[in-house]
C-alpha cells in the first residue's frame, strides 16, 4: 500500500459530480502535481485530502491510517494556499510558531524551530515583521514555513505561485522543490501551469473533468500522452489526421510515413489522430522527407517556429536558431524529417 | 466650483449652528448657578451627589456586562454565519435590526410579561434577576450596532481561508476563534463596544420601567426637580458619549495605519 492511498474518491455538489472515482497512490517523499485546466476538480481533491471538504464516497488513507472522516486538525496535513492566508494579527515569527503553540511545544523548542524555519526560507531577519510588510513572495515563503514547522506527514499546496510575478514564480518553484527534497516531505502540488508541473514533479496527474486523464513522470506524460486531452494540454503539439495503411504505416495528406507503434489492432483505411511535437521535426534537404511549403516563420529568439503546409494540414516545427543558417522564407519548398517513434497514435478521450 | 464650495460652507455652518448652539447655550446656562458669576458650582453639586455616583457606577457596570454578553453572543454567531451559512446572512442581519424597529417600551413590556413573578422564570422577583433582565434587554438594544461592527470587521478578513489555515495547523474551533478571529476583528469589536457603552449609559425606558437605579432615570429625576444641575448633567453625558465616539475613531485609525 502506498503512503497516501486514495481509492474510489468521489465528490458531488448537489446534482453535479465534480470528482469521479479517483484512485491514486503516492509514495513517501514523492512530489506529485495535479495538473489540469481551471474547474477540473484539482482543488476539490486537495481539500478532501486536507479534510476541508467531505468526500461523497471513497477512502483516503495516510501512512496506513484512514483519515476520510477525520477533521482537518487531526490529519497531520500541512496546507499552503494561493492567497497565503497568513494571520494578519501575528508577526512572521508568531505565524510560524502558531502550529507549535497549538501543539503545546516548549518555549525553547518553539524558538529553535522558528529560527530554523526562517533560515530554511532564507528570511532570517524578518521574524518581527507583520505579513502586510512583506512582498507576495516573502509571504508565501512564510506560509510554507508555517505549514512545515509542525512537520506534517503530507504537504498540500494549492496553486501557491499563481499570485506571484513570473520571475519570483520561477525562483520560488526551484526553492520549494529543493526544500521538499531536503525534508523528504510527501507533497501534492496543484497547478494549471504545465511548465511548473513538468519542472517540479516526480509524477504528474493530468486531470480532466474530475478524472485522472494520465498519471506518469513528466517525461512520460510529455513524451507519450495517452490521449488527445493530455497531448494538447501538456506542451504544444501538432495534431494530425492520418489514414492507416497497415501496422507500421499510415498516410498524412496522401503521403506515406512509417509509424513506430500504436497502430496494432487498427483497420486499414481507418482515420486516426497522430501527435507530433514541434521540436521533433527538422527541416531536411534530403529527398526522403515529407514535402511541404513554408507558410509562416516566427523568430522567438533561441527558437525559430516554422509553419509548414503539407496539403490540407499544417505542421508546426521548432528549430534552434543557428548563426550559420538563416530562417527559411515563406513560400520555400522544404522537406520535413522526423523519426518513426515521434509519431504518436492517440487513443480516444 | 466657487459657488458649490460656498454652498457647502453655508450648509456646514447651518449644521454647526443647529447642533452647537443648543449645546453652547446649555453649557452657558449650566455655569450660572451662582448669581452674577460663571462657576462650575452645578458640576460640583452633581459630581458630589451620592445618587449621581451610585447611578453612574451602576450604569457603567451594566454597560460592561452588556458588552461582554453581547460580544460572546454576536462574535461566534457572525463568524459562523459568514463561514457556514452565508445564505442566512440577510436573515440574521434583519433580525439584529429589529430592535431599531420595535420601540423600547414594547420590548420592555414584553420582558415584564415574560419574566414577571407569575412566570416560569420570575426574573423580576429579585433585584439581581432584574439586573440580569436589564442586561439582556440592553444586549438586544445594542444588537444592531454590535452585529454591524463585528460583521464589517469579519468582511475585511478572509474568514474561511484563515479558519482553514488554523485548522490545518491543528487548531480547534475554539482556538481558531480566540487566537485568530477575535484578534483580527478587535477594532470592529471595540467600536461596537463603545457604541454599546454610549447607548447603555443614557438609556431611560428599560431602567425606569424595571425600576432600577440607573443613570438614565437619575437624569430624568434631576431634570424634573432642579434648574442648573440638569444642564450640567447633559453636558457630562455628552462628554461621555463623545469620548466613546472619539475612542472608536482612535482605534479605527490605528487599524487603518497598520493595514
Ligand atoms: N463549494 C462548492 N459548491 C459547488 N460547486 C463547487 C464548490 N467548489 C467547487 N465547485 C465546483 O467544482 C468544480 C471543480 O472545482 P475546483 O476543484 O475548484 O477546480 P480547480 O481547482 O481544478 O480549478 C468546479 O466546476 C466548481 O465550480
Ligand atoms: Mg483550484
Amino acid at each position: 500500500m502506498s503512503f497516501i492511498d486514495i481509492t474510489g474518491l468521489k465528490k458531488a455538489f448537489g446534482p453535479v459530480t465534480v470528482v469521479h472515482d479517483f484512485d491514486l497512490g503516492i509514495e513517501k517523499g514523492e512530489f506529485v502535481s495535479f495538473l489540469g485546466p481551471s474547474g477540473c476538480g484539482k482543488t476539490t481533491i486537495l481539500r478532501m485530502i486536507a479534510g476541508f471538504e467531505a468526500a461523497s464516497a471513497g477512502r483516503i488513507a495516510i501512512d496506513g491510517r484512514e483519515v476520510t472522516r477525520l477533521p482537518p486538525a487531526k490529519r497531520d496535513v500541512g496546507m499552503v494556499f494561493q492567497s497565503y492566508a497568513l494571520f494578519p494579527n501575528m508577526t512572521v515569527g508568531e505565524n510560524i510558531a502558531f502550529g507549535l503553540r497549538i501543539a503545546k511545544k516548549s518555549a525553547a523548542e518553539i524558538r529553535e524551530r522558528v529560527a530554523e524555519m526562517l533560515a530554511i526560507i532564507k528570511l532570517p531577519d524578518l521574524a518581527d515583521r507583520y505579513p502586510w510588510q512583506l512582498s507576495g513572495g516573502q509571504q508565501q515563503r512564510v506560509a510554507l514555513a508555517r505549514a512545515i514547522a509542525v512537520r506534517p506527514q503530507v504537504l498540500l499546496l494549492d496553486e501557491p505561485l499563481s499570485a506571484l510575478d513570473a520571475k519570483i514564480r520561477v525562483s520560488l518553484r526551484e526553492e520549494i522543490r529543493a526544500l521538499q527534497r531536503d525534508l523528504g516531505i510527501t507533497t501534492i502540488f496543484v497547478t494549471h501551469d504545465q511548465e511548473e508541473a513538468l519542472s517540479m514533479s516526480d509524477r504528474i496527474v493530468v486531470m480532466n473533468e474530475g478524472r485522472a486523464a494520465q498519471v506518469g513522470t513528466p517525461f512520460e506524460v510529455y513524451t507519450w500522452p495517452k490521449n488527445r486531452f493530455v497531448a494538447s494540454f501538456v506542451g504544444t503539439l501538432n495534431l494530425l489526421d492520418g489514414v492507416v495503411v497497415d501496422e507500421g504505416r499510415l498516410t498524412l495528406d496522401g503521403r506515406e510515413v512509417t509509424v513506430g507503434r500504436g497502430l496494432a489492432g487498427r483497420r486499414a483505411g481507418e482515420t486516426v489522430t497522430v501527435a507530433l511535437r514541434p521540436e521533433a521535426v527538422t527541416l531536411g534537404a534530403t529527398a526522403t522527407g515529407l514535402p511541404g511549403t513554408v507558410e509562416a516563420v516566427s523568430f522567438l529568439g533561441a527558437v525559430v517556429r516554422v509553419k509548414v503546409r503539407l496539403d490540407t494540414q499544417v505542421v508546426t516545427l521548432d528549430a534552434f536558431n543557428q548563426t550559420t543558417q538563416r530562417p527559411p522564407e515563406p513560400g520555400t519548398a522544404v522537406r520535413l524529417v522526423f523519426g518513426a517513434e515521434d509519431l504518436l497514435v492517440l487513443g480516444e478521450g | 466650483m466657487k459657488r458649490s464650495t460656498l454652498g457647502s460652507w453655508i450648509s456646514v455652518a447651518i449644521g454647526a449652528v443647529y447642533f452647537l448652539l443648543p449645546l453652547i447655550a446649555t453649557f452657558e446656562f449650566s455655569l450660572r448657578l451662582k448669581r452674577g458669576v460663571y462657576s462650575f458650582e452645578a458640576y460640583r453639586i452633581v459630581l458630589t451627589d451620592p445618587s449621581f455616583q451610585a447611578s453612574f457606577l451602576y450604569s457603567v457596570v451594566l454597560a460592561l456586562a452588556t458588552i461582554v454578553v453581547g460580544a460572546v453572543i454576536v462574535v461566534p454567531t457572525a463568524y459562523w454565519v459568514r463561514l457556514k451559512l452565508p445564505k442566512m446572512r440577510p436573515v440574521v442581519e434583519f433580525v439584529t435590526l429589529l430592535p431599531l424597529v420595535v420601540p423600547a417600551i414594547v420590548i420592555v413590556f414584553g420582558h415584564l410579561r415574560m419574566y414577571n413573578s407569575q412566570s416560569i422564570l420570575p426574573l423580576t422577583d429579585s433585584s439581581f434577576g432584574t439586573d440580569l433582565l436589564l442586561t439582556f434587554g440592553y444586549v438586544t438594544l445594542s444588537l444592531p450596532y454590535m452585529y454591524r461592527s463585528v460583521d464589517t470587521a469579519l468582511a475585511a478578513i478572509d474568514v474561511a481561508t484563515l479558519t482553514e489555515a488554523a485548522e490545518s495547523l491543528g487548531a480547534s474551533r475554539t482556538a481558531t476563534l480566540t487566537r485568530v478571529i477575535f484578534p483580527n476583528i478587535r477594532a470592529g469589536l471595540l467600536s461596537g463596544a463603545f457604541l454599546t457603552f454610549a447607548i447603555v449609559i443614557g438609556e431611560f425606558t428599560f431602567a425606569s420601567l424595571l425600576n432600577r437605579p440607573a443613570f438614565g432615570p437619575y437624569l430624568q429625576l434631576v431634570g424634573a426637580n432642579r434648574a442648573y444641575e440638569p444642564a450640567a448633567l447633559a453636558i457630562i453625558a455628552f462628554v461621555v458619549t463623545w469620548a466613546s465616539l472619539g475612542l472608536i475613531q482612535v482605534f479605527g485609525a490605528a487599524r487603518k495605519g497598520s493595514k
